[in-house]
C-alpha cells in the first residue's frame, strides 16, 4: 500500500500542488489536508509546503500556526509523527514552536529567487538517509526571510545534538564561510535547516520540490522527499524511525 | 457680484475629461435627453481611452486576428491558443505606466495583479508573468527611485500569489524619463472544456460581485463630483492609488479555478479600470442583455461612499459572475470557504440597459452598448513629421561620444562597454528579486532570451518572450513594430519552438497630437505586416496613449509578447555554446545602418545614417529554417544577433558557457557594421563539424545566406575581420573601429555581471 | 542643546485597503476571539532627538514622518512625545 503524506494548504500556500507532485515523484499518494480540518486523514507524514500564509502578514507563519490543523499537527508531531516544513512552512513550524529558532528578513532586505547549495550535515535522519553520501544538492530558495537565527546558547546547543541538518555550502560543497553569494540570506552558522530535539521534525528554507526532476535543472531535492516517504513507510510498519536509525 | 462669482465654472462633463462633441454623442445615445450627473461619470470612465480605445480602434480593426488555433481573440479578457491535448494557453500583455509613475510600488503590484485577472477569468490557471520594464537615465534619482518601486512591486505580488516571474526586458531611454513603461505580460493553461468568457447570457441570471470590498481605489479625476459632505482640501479622502493584495488574489484565483472548474458560472468578468460599470456593461453588451445594478447590495470597505463611487471604483481583486439563481448556494458557499465577501448585486435583464438603482431608486440607465462596443470612435488627424529620415546609407558613426573608452581604440574595448552597459549588462540584480520557479515547472527561467516552462503531464513545453524595439522606432515607427514582432518570435524559434501569437502593448503619445498619432498608425501597420508575413494571429493586447510629459514624447514602443509551442522538451534549445570543437555557422546577412543600435548609443550616429532594414520574408525564412534545423538535430545551440550586434551575441554565448570563440568575418558593409550593428533576420547556430554541410545546405534550401564563421573553444572571444574592409585601412577609411577583437571571456563577464548594480548605483552582488 | 524621545506611528490611511488588517481580523476566529473588528496594522519608529528645544525638536521629527517614515499616498502618521530618553 502507497505511503500517504499529507500536504496541509493555509490560504496563500503556493507551493501546495508542486509539494502535491514532488511526493508523487517521490512514490508517495499525496493527501490535501485543509487548514480549517482538525483531521489528518490518517496520513503517514505532513509537509507544510512554501508560499505566503494569510500573505505572509504581521509576520510570516504566524496567523497560520492558530489554525485548526496545526493543532492536529503539534500533536501529531509529539507522538513521534514525521513532520518536513519547506520554507514558509519552516516559518509557521518556527513560530509554532515545533522548531528551535526563529526566521527573520534577509540580511539584503530583498527577496530572493534563485539557486543554492546545500549539504546535508548527517545522513542518519528520517529526512536525509535517501540521499545516499554527503554531497552538495543544489536548489531554488524563494524567500524575503529566511535568515535563520537563534542566540549563541541554542545555537551552540544545536550543533552539540546534532539538530543543524542542512548549511549552505558553496558550488563544490566547501563551507560558505562567510561568502554572501553561497549563504546570501545571512542566515547564523549557514543553517539552512534544522531537526527538532526529537529528530521527528524538519523545517528548510530550500525548496526539494522545485528540484525533483532532471527537466527542472536539478533533481538534489529528490533525495529529501524520497527519505521522509520510505521512512513514513517503514513508520507505518511500526519500524523506529527516530534520527540514528537507518 | 464680484468678477470671481461672474466667471462661469467649467460644465461637469470637461471637468470629467468629455470633450463637447462627446457630450453630444452621449445625448444621441440617451434618445437625445441629458445625462445626469451619476450617468455623466459612468460615461467619463467608459469612454476614456484607456477604456474605449476610441482612438486606436480603427487602427486595431486591420490587424490580422484569425487562425486555426485560436480559441479566443482580441476582444476577450485574454487570447486563448489550443496546444493539443484538451489544453489551451491564455496569454495577454498590458500597461500599468501611469500608476507606476504616481507610485511606483503599488503601480506595478496593481499591475501584475490586473493581468492575471484576466487570465484566471476565462478559466486558465496563471502560470507565467514576464515584466516589460522602461525607465529613463538610470543615473538619475528620479529613475532608480522608480526602478526600486517598480521591482519590489512586481516581486511583491507575483512572488505572494505564487506565479512564477520568467522573463522580460529592462530597457533605459532619455525618453522615458518622464513617463516609466510597466508592460505585464501573464501566461495561463486551461483544459479546453473549461473555457470561460466574459457574457452575461440569461435574462434572470444573477449578478454576483464576490472578492475584496469596494472602496475609493482609483476614483481620480471623478472626484470633481464628490458632494459637498467632503472638502476638495482633504486629499485623505479621495485615494486615488490602488492598492493590490495579493493575497487576495491568490484566493480570488483559487475559488474563481474552482467555480468554473464545477460549472457554477454562466459568465466571468475581473473588475478593473472602470470597475463595476465597466464588468457589468462589457458582460452584457456581449451577451446582448442588459444588467440592473442594487447599488446597496455591493459590499463596502468604507460607509459614506457615493452612488458615482461605488460604480466607478478601481478597488482590486474583484470579479463579477453571473450566475444562475439555483447556483447561488453554492456560489456563496464557495466564496465563503475562500475568506471571500460574496453579493449578489444586480440581475441579468432583456432590455439591454446598464440600470443602476440606489436606495430603491433609479438613479442612471444607458444601454451597455453606448458604454462600450458603441463608444464613442474618433478619426484622429495623422501627420508624419516634416523631416523624414533618409534611407539607411552605410557608413561607420562619424560622432563619437565620450562614453567610449577612447576614439579608435580597439573594438574589445568597445564590447566591454556594450555588455557593461546599462541595456545589455546582466538583469540577475532584478530577476533575482522574482520567483522564477514556484510552479515547478520553470525549465529556462530569466537571463537567457526566451523562457521555457514545461507542460506537466506531456511532453510539450510553452516557450515565451517580450521584445520592444524604441530605439529604432523613434527613426521609423512601422520599421520599430516590425523590428519588435520579429525579434520577440525569433527569440521563440530558435529554441526549436513554433510561434502561436502575438500579444502587444502599444505605448505611444498624445493621439490629438498628428505627428504622435501617425506614430501609433505606423506602429500599428508594421505590427500588422510582419504578423502577417510570419503567419501569426494577434490575439489582443493593450494600447496606453497619452505617455508624454513636459520633457517630451516616449519613443514609440510597440511591446510585443510571443508564446510558442515546443511539441517535445527533449529538442530543447539553448543558446549557450555547449561543447568545444562545434562550428559555428552565421545564417543571415548584416545590411548598412547604425541608427537605433545599442552601438550608435555609446558611439553617436552620422547625421546622414539610419537604421537598418528589415525583409519580413526573409525573416520568415530564418525562422523557418531555425526550427526544422532544430527538429532535424543539427544544432547544439542557437542564439539571435541583436542588441549589440554579433559581437555582443558571440560573447553572450562565451559567457552563459565558459566557452570561447574564434571567428573570421567577411566585411561587406564597415567593421562597425559588422561586429555591432542590429540589422535582422540574423542567427548564430553551433553544430557539431559533421553536421555543418547539412546545415549549410538546409539554410540555402530555405534561400538564406550562411556562412561557417568559427569554432567555439578556449578562453577568450576572437574575432578576426577579413576582406576588403579589414585591410588595416579601415582607420583611413575613417572607421573608429579596428579589425580584431580579442577579449578574455572572464573580463565580457565580470563587465556583464557588474554592469547594471554600476549603472543605478546599487551594491554589487 | 537637549536631547527629546519621540515615537511616529504610521498607520494606512482611512479609506486605503489595508491587506494586513484584514488577515489579521481574519484569523481572530482561530484564538476564538470575539468582538474584535477595525484592525489595521501600520508600524512605530522610536527615536532621540537633538535640539535646541522641544518644539525644534518635534519639527526634525515632523519632517521625518513625511518625507522617510511614511508614504503621504497612502499612509497618515502621528508623532508622539516620549518620556524620558534613553541613558
Amino acid at each position: 500500500m502507497t505511503v500517504r503524506v499529507g500536504v496541509v494548504v493555509f490560504p496563500g500556500s503556493n507551493c501546495d500542488r508542486d509539494t502535491l507532485h514532488g511526493l508523487t515523484v517521490a512514490g508517495a499518494e499525496p493527501v490535501e489536508l485543509w487548514h480549517e480540518q482538525a483531521s489528518l486523514d490518517g496520513v503517514d507524514a505532513v509537509v507544510l509546503p512554501g508560499g505566503f500564509a494569510y500573505g505572509d502578514y504581521l509576520r510570516a507563519g504566524v496567523i497560520a500556526r492558530f489554525s485548526p490543523v496545526m493543532r492536529s499537527v503539534a500533536a501529531f508531531a509529539a507522538d513521534g509523527g514525521l513532520v518536513l516544513g519547506i520554507c514558509n512552512g519552516f516559518q509557521v513550524l518556527a513560530e509554532a514552536g515545533l522548531v528551535p529558532g526563529a526566521l527573520l528578513r534577509n540580511r539584503s532586505l530583498r527577496f530572493l529567487g534563485r539557486d543554492v547549495t546545500i549539504a546535508a550535515e548527517r545522513l542518519d535522519t528520517p529526512f536525509t538517509h535517501a540521499i545516499g553520501e554527503r554531497r552538495p544538492l543544489r536548489m531554488p530558495i524563494a524567500h524575503g526571510e529566511g535568515c535563520y537565527f537563534a542566540d549563541d546558547a541554542t545555537l551552540d546547543a544545536l550543533e552539540r545534538n546534532g539538530q543543524v541538518l542542512f548549511r549552505y555550502v558553496r558550488p563544490d560543497g566547501a563551507p560558505s564561510d562567510g561568502d554572501e553569494r553561497s549563504n546570501p540570506n545571512g542566515s547564523l552558522r549557514a543553517i539552512a535547516g534544522v531537526l527538532n530535539a526529537d529528530g521527528n521534525v524538519c523545517g528548510l528554507m530550500p525548496h526539494p520540490e522545485r528540484a525533483s526532476e532532471a527537466i527542472l535543472g536539478s533533481d538534489d531535492g529528490i533525495g529529501i522527499l524520497r527519505s521522509l516517504v520510505d521512512s513514513a513507510a517503514r513508520a507505518r510498519a511500526g519500524a523506529q524511525v527516530a534520527v540514528g536509525a537507518r | 457680484m464680484t468678477v470671481a462669482e461672474a466667471r462661469p465654472v467649467e460644465p461637469l462633463h470637461r471637468r470629467l475629461g468629455l470633450t463637447d462633441d462627446e457630450l453630444e454623442a452621449i445625448r444621441d445615445r440617451l434618445g437625445g435627453r441629458e445625462p445626469n450627473d451619476v450617468e455623466l461619470a459612468m460615461f467619463s470612465v467608459m469612454w476614456s481611452e484607456h477604456c474605449s480605445y476610441k482612438s486606436s480602434k480603427p487602427l486595431l480593426r486591420t490587424l490580422p486576428t484569425g487562425g486555426a488555433g485560436v480559441v479566443a481573440g482580441p476582444g476577450e479578457n485574454a487570447g486563448v491558443i489550443s496546444i493539443g491535448d484538451g489544453l489551451a494557453v491564455a496569454f495577454k500583455i498590458e500597461s500599468h505606466n501611469h500608476p507606476s509613475a504616481v507610485e511606483p510600488y503599488q503601480g506595478a503590484a496593481t499591475g501584475v495583479g490586473g493581468i492575471l485577472r484576466d487570465i484566471f477569468t476565462m478559466g486558465a490557471r496563471p502560470i507565467a508573468v514576464l515584466d516589460a520594464l522602461r525607465f529613463g537615465d538610470p543615473e538619475s534619482q528620479r529613475t532608480r527611485h522608480l526602478v526600486d518601486g517598480v521591482v519590489r512591486g512586481v516581486g511583491g505580488y507575483g512572488n505572494c500569489v505564487g506565479v512564477p516571474t520568467i522573463g522580460g526586458e529592462l530597457v533605459f531611454d532619455d525618453s522615458y524619463q518622464g513617463n516609466p513603461l510597466v508592460n505585464v505580460m501573464a501566461i495561463g493553461l486551461l483544459d479546453e472544456r473549461l473555457l470561460t468568457l466574459a457574457a452575461a447570457p440569461g435574462p434572470g441570471n444573477l449578478a454576483v460581485l464576490f472578492g475584496s470590498t469596494t472602496g475609493r481605489d482609483g476614483i481620480g479625476g471623478a472626484s470633481v463630483l464628490a458632494s459637498a459632505t467632503f472638502s476638495d482640501d482633504d486629499p485623505s479622502k479621495r485615494p486615488s492609488v490602488q492598492v493590490g493584495d495579493p493575497f487576495a488574489e491568490k484566493l480570488l484565483i483559487e475559488a474563481s479555478l474552482e467555480l468554473i472548474g464545477r460549472g457554477l458560472v454562466d459568465g466571468l468578468q475581473d473588475l478593473g479600470a472602470g470597475g463595476i460599470t465597466c464588468a457589468t456593461s462589457e458582460t452584457a453588451d456581449r451577451a446582448g442583455t442588459g444588467i440592473l445594478i442594487d447599488l446597496d447590495a455591493v459590499p463596502r470597505r468604507e460607509p459614506d461612499l457615493e452612488p458615482f463611487e461605488v460604480l466607478i471604483s478601481e478597488s482590486q481583486e474583484r470579479m463579477l459572475a453571473i450566475v444562475r439563481p439555483e447556483r447561488w448556494d453554492d456560489v456563496r458557499e464557495v466564496c465563503e470557504r475562500w475568506g471571500l465577501p460574496a453579493a449578489i448585486i444586480g440581475r441579468v435583464t432583456q432590455d439591454g440597459d446598464i440600470a443602476v438603482v440606489d436606495g430603491g431608486r433609479e438613479i442612471a440607465r444607458m444601454p451597455a452598448s453606448a458604454l462600450t462596443s458603441d463608444a464613442i470612435v474618433h478619426q484622429r488627424l495623422s501627420a508624419p513629421p516634416a523631416h523624414r529620415r533618409a534611407a539607411p546609407a552605410p557608413g561607420a558613426p562619424t560622432v563619437v561620444s565620450d562614453r567610449l573608452p577612447e576614439r579608435g581604440m580597439d573594438p574589445g574595448a568597445v564590447l566591454l562597454a556594450l555588455v557593461g552597459s546599462a541595456n545589455l549588462s546582466s538583469r540577475r540584480p532584478v530577476f533575482e528579486q522574482y520567483d522564477s520557479t514556484v510552479g515547478a515547472d520553470t525549465v529556462v527561467g530569466p537571463g537567457h532570451g526566451a523562457a521555457v516552462l514545461r507542460v506537466k503531464g506531456t511532453t510539450k513545453a510553452l516557450v515565451a518572450s517580450t521584445d520592444g524595439n524604441q530605439a529604432v522606432g523613434g527613426f521609423d515607427p512601422w520599421l520599430g513594430a516590425a523590428l519588435s514582432v520579429a525579434e520577440a518570435t525569433r527569440n521563440v524559434s530558435i529554441t526549436g519552438a513554433t510561434p502561436l501569437g502575438v500579444t502587444n502593448c502599444l505605448n505611444y503619445g498624445d493621439p490629438t497630437r498628428p505627428e504622435a498619432f501617425w506614430q501609433l498608425t505606423e506602429g500599428v501597420r508594421g505590427l500588422g505586416d510582419a504578423c502577417r508575413a510570419l503567419g501569426l494571429p494577434v490575439t489582443g493586447g493593450n494600447v496606453s496613449l497619452y505617455n508624454e510629459s513636459p520633457a517630451g514624447a516616449i519613443a514609440p514602443t510597440p511591446e510585443i509578447g510571443v508564446v510558442g509551442l515546443l511539441e517535445d522538451v527533449a529538442t530543447l534549445v539553448g543558446p549557450a555554446f555547449t561543447t568545444d570543437g562545434d562550428a559555428i555557422v552565421l545564417v543571415g546577412e548584416s545590411g548598412p545602418g547604425l541608427a537605433g543600435s545599442e552601438y550608435a548609443r555609446l558611439a553617436g550616429t552620422a547625421v546622414e545614417d539610419g537604421p537598418p532594414s528589415i525583409d519580413l520574408a526573409r525573416e520568415a525564412s530564418l525562422q523557418a529554417f531555425v526550427r526544422e534545423a532544430v527538429a532535424r538535430g543539427l544544432v547544439a545551440a542557437a542564439q539571435d544577433v541583436s542588441g549589440g550586434g554579433l559581437a555582443v551575441a558571440l560573447a553572450e554565448c562565451a559567457i552563459w558557457s565558459g566557452l570561447g570563440a574564434r571567428v573570421r568575418l567577411p566585411v561587406a558593409n564597415s567593421p562597425a557594421v559588422e561586429m555591432f550593428g542590429e540589422s535582422p533576420s540574423r542567427v548564430v547556430v553551433t553544430t557539431r563539424p559533421r553536421h555543418a554541410p547539412a546545415l549549410e545546405l538546409l539554410a540555402r534550401q530555405h534561400g538564406l545566406p550562411v556562412e561557417t564563421i568559427g569554432t567555439v573553444g578556449g578562453s577568450r572571444v576572437v574575432i578576426r575581420l577579413t576582406g576588403a574592409g579589414a585591410t588595416g585601412a579601415a582607420e583611413e577609411r575613417g572607421s573608429d573601429v579596428a579589425d580584431e577583437l580579442d577579449v578574455a571571456i572572464d573580463d565580457i563577464g565580470h563587465a556583464w555581471e557588474q554592469g547594471l548594480a554600476r549603472s543605478l548605483g546599487w551594491e554589487a552582488s | 542643546m537637549s536631547s527629546h524621545r519621540f515615537a511616529v506611528n504610521v498607520t494606512p490611511k482611512p479609506g486605503i485597503l489595508d491587506p494586513q488588517g484584514r488577515a489579521v481580523e481574519g484569523s481572530l476566529g482561530h484564538l476564538g476571539i470575539e468582538g474584535v473588528s477595525a484592525v489595521r496594522v501600520g508600524r512605530r519608529v522610536e527615536l532621540t532627538v537633538d535640539a535646541p528645544d522641544a518644539a525644534a525638536a518635534r519639527d526634525v521629527v515632523e519632517r521625518l514622518a513625511s518625507e522617510l517614515l511614511s508614504n503621504p499616498l497612502i499612509e497618515a502618521y502621528a508623532v508622539e512625545e516620549l518620556e524620558g530618553v534613553p541613558a
